[in-house]
């Protein structure tokens, strides 16, 4: 069988298959009535919802409720009929499947164990994003957007939370997926999977590209100085273009605010640039120190 | 020959029927709000609601869809757990036995495993919506909050069946998840920091975790209590401080410029 069928026909991805349409079906749609509603405001027009009425709970809502638990009911059976959850042999300490995926929600943060050291990929970048995600309401502070979709009321807060969502979750979740093969190398859909295939990727640390053993003293300041001045430099520079553009909206957020909103982003955006460093550049660390390296 | 409706009013009129609905619907806007606050699934409910809750466009009916999900799978895990025993001796041939002895097993594990993908999706979905409408905002900051931490208990319900089966896929899984604890930072034994701490294979995290050092009879059985009691209990908790508050909170919410 043509490999691509393979693995989006294995009885777990179907899942995923679901879920990129279900997804996808969903995006189009919000986006389709952000923009509607953007046009309305743009002319001065009430927003979808804006003059609704109030209408019994008891019939409407209750039947609608009553109609999407039918149709979810049917559509689990249909698909609990037609494909069996797979059980595969019993557990062997002994014997490590090639590739060993983890739960496939968890496969974008595995997807990061290729860019980051364990202690980030696997344990300090989730717990920021729960705490970002607990942290939306509180540091965002533009009032308009509230109770509608809109996009050019918030530009900003849907183009970072749909990169976070859509790129930096969901898009690695289906890398991890289905073009990750054996040894957590890339493979297309329409390749076999091979399990001797061996590549040989000569990686280096960032000040190799000097010439400076990064594992040297000198190569460990010069890390040091890069990463500190992307947290610092990334820490300023967002402060000094408000500060000439927009100081009410550093008033505005404050101190606390905007250190948090500020370090939340940097340590996003270090995500893609570690990837393309590590991808265009190959290079593996950009700082090594005796406990730790990044 | 007596007709349909002699035969519903005797019944009505029966005391085991009267003493079950207490009284009878005529389809007045008291009766009506009487459906809603006189029942106590329903009266989750407000008796009157913004047409934008009733029209799909707005809120996918998503976070109802989320919580129906998890009904099914309280319900199918429920049945399941007569047939299974947490123990590395017996675990797999339980579900083996699903497959070939047990009338319908098939599909209720079938329905157990695609209705815990499918709130997954759901629960990512819901909460896109919400991001999207906006609906985060004040005064609804908090309830966002209980549903960051509700999706995080749907992935570590997910996560905690995994390994239920004790086959290859889910013993794996969760090697690679938990061996992520392991390099917690100074509680995990391969984590930055850690020897300052004196932090072994036999004391970390990854260790609290598996109930041993390996994937073992003991992390079966600590990932089943957490599966079919502790994370169930604690998200069925949240889930209706999350339904209070989207109430308490004004409803749906609604435009507000
Ligand atoms: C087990 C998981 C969850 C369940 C069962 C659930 C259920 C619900 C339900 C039934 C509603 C009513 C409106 C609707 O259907 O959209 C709702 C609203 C809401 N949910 Fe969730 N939810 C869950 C997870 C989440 C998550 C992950 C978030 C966000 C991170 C969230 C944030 C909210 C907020 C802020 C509202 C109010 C929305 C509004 O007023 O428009 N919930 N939830």
């Amino acid at each position: 069988m043509n490999p691509f069928i393979e693995i989006i026909t294995q009885p777990d991805n179907i899942a995923i298959v679901i879920m990129v349409f279900m997804v996808t079906f969903f995006m189009v749609w919000a986006f389709q009535q952000a923009f509607q509603n953007d046009r309305l405001l743009a002319a001065g027009l009430p927003v979808d919802g804006e003059n609704d009425r109030f209408v019994d709970t008891f019939k409407p809502l209750v039947r609608i409720e009553l109609i999407i638990a039918i149709v979810v009911m049917v559509g689990l059976t249909i698909w609990s009929i037609a494909v069996d959850a797979p059980l595969e042999e019993i557990a062997n300490p002994t014997i490590t499947p090639n590739p060993a995926k983890a739960p496939w929600y968890f496969l974008g943060l595995q997807e990061l164990l290729v860019y980051f050291d364990p202690w980030l990929a696997g344990v300090v970048l989730p717990s920021l994003i729960v705490v970002g995600l607990l942290a939306i309401p509180y540091i965002d502070i533009n009032p308009k957007g509230n109770g509608y979709y809109t996009f050019s009321e918030r530009k900003y807060a849907v183009i970072i939370f749909s990169f976070g969502f859509f790129v930096l979750w969901l898009l690695l979740i289906v890398i991890g997926v289905f073009f990750r093969g054996p040894g957590w190398l890339w493979y297309w859909p329409w390749q076999e999977w091979d399990h001797s295939r061996v590549v040989f990727e000569p990686t280096r640390d960032l000040t190799a590209l000097i010439g400076i053993d990064s594992r040297s003293l000198p190569g460990f300041i010069i890390g040091a100085l890069v990463v500190g001045s992307y947290m610092v430099g990334g820490m300023i520079a967002p402060y000094r273009y408000w500060k000439k553009n927009n100081p009410e909206l550093l008033t505005q957020l404050g101190m606390v605010r905007y250190v948090t909103i500020v370090f939340l982003f940097i340590t996003m955006m270090a995500i893609p640039i570690k990837m393309v460093l590590r991808l265009v550049f190959l290079i593996k660390y950009v700082w090594i120190t005796p406990w730790f390296s990044v | 020959m007596k007709s349909l409706n002699d035969i519903t009013g005797s019944v009505k009129k029966n005391l085991i029927w009267k003493s079950i609905f207490r009284r009878d619907y005529r389809n007045t806007v008291r009766d009506r709000a009487q459906a809603v606050f006189g029942n106590v699934f329903l009266h989750l409910h407000p008796v009157q609601v913004r047409e934008s809750a009733v029209k799909l466009r707005f809120t996918w009916g998503m976070g109802g869809i989320t919580f129906f999900a998890f009904i099914i799978l309280v319900i199918t895990g429920v049945v399941l757990m007569f047939y299974y025993h947490p123990s590395i001796d017996q675990a797999y041939t339980d579900i083996k036995d699903l497959e070939f002895q047990v009338p319908f097993g098939v599909i209720l594990r079938n329905l157990h495993r695609w209705g815990a993908h499918f709130m997954v999706i759901v629960v990512m979905i819901h909460m896109f919506r919400v991001f999207m409408t906006g609906s985060y905002k004040a005064p609804r900051q908090f309830n966002w909050g209980i549903g960051v931490i509700l999706l995080v208990m749907t992935f570590l319900l997910s996560f905690t069946g995994y390994l239920t089966p004790w086959d290859q896929l889910g013993f794996w899984a969760i090697t690679v998840g938990t061996n992520m604890g392991a390099a917690t930072p100074l509680l995990g034994y391969q984590g930055p920091f850690s020897e300052y701490l004196h932090i072994t294979p036999y004391n970390d995290v990854r260790f609290a975790l598996l109930g041993g050092a390996q994937v073992g009879g003991n992390a079966l059985l600590r990932s089943y209590i957490w599966h079919c009691v502790a994370i169930p209990l604690f998200a069925t908790i949240l889930m209706f401080v999350h339904f209070w508050r989207v109430r308490k909170d004004g409803g749906i919410s609604k435009p507000q410029k």
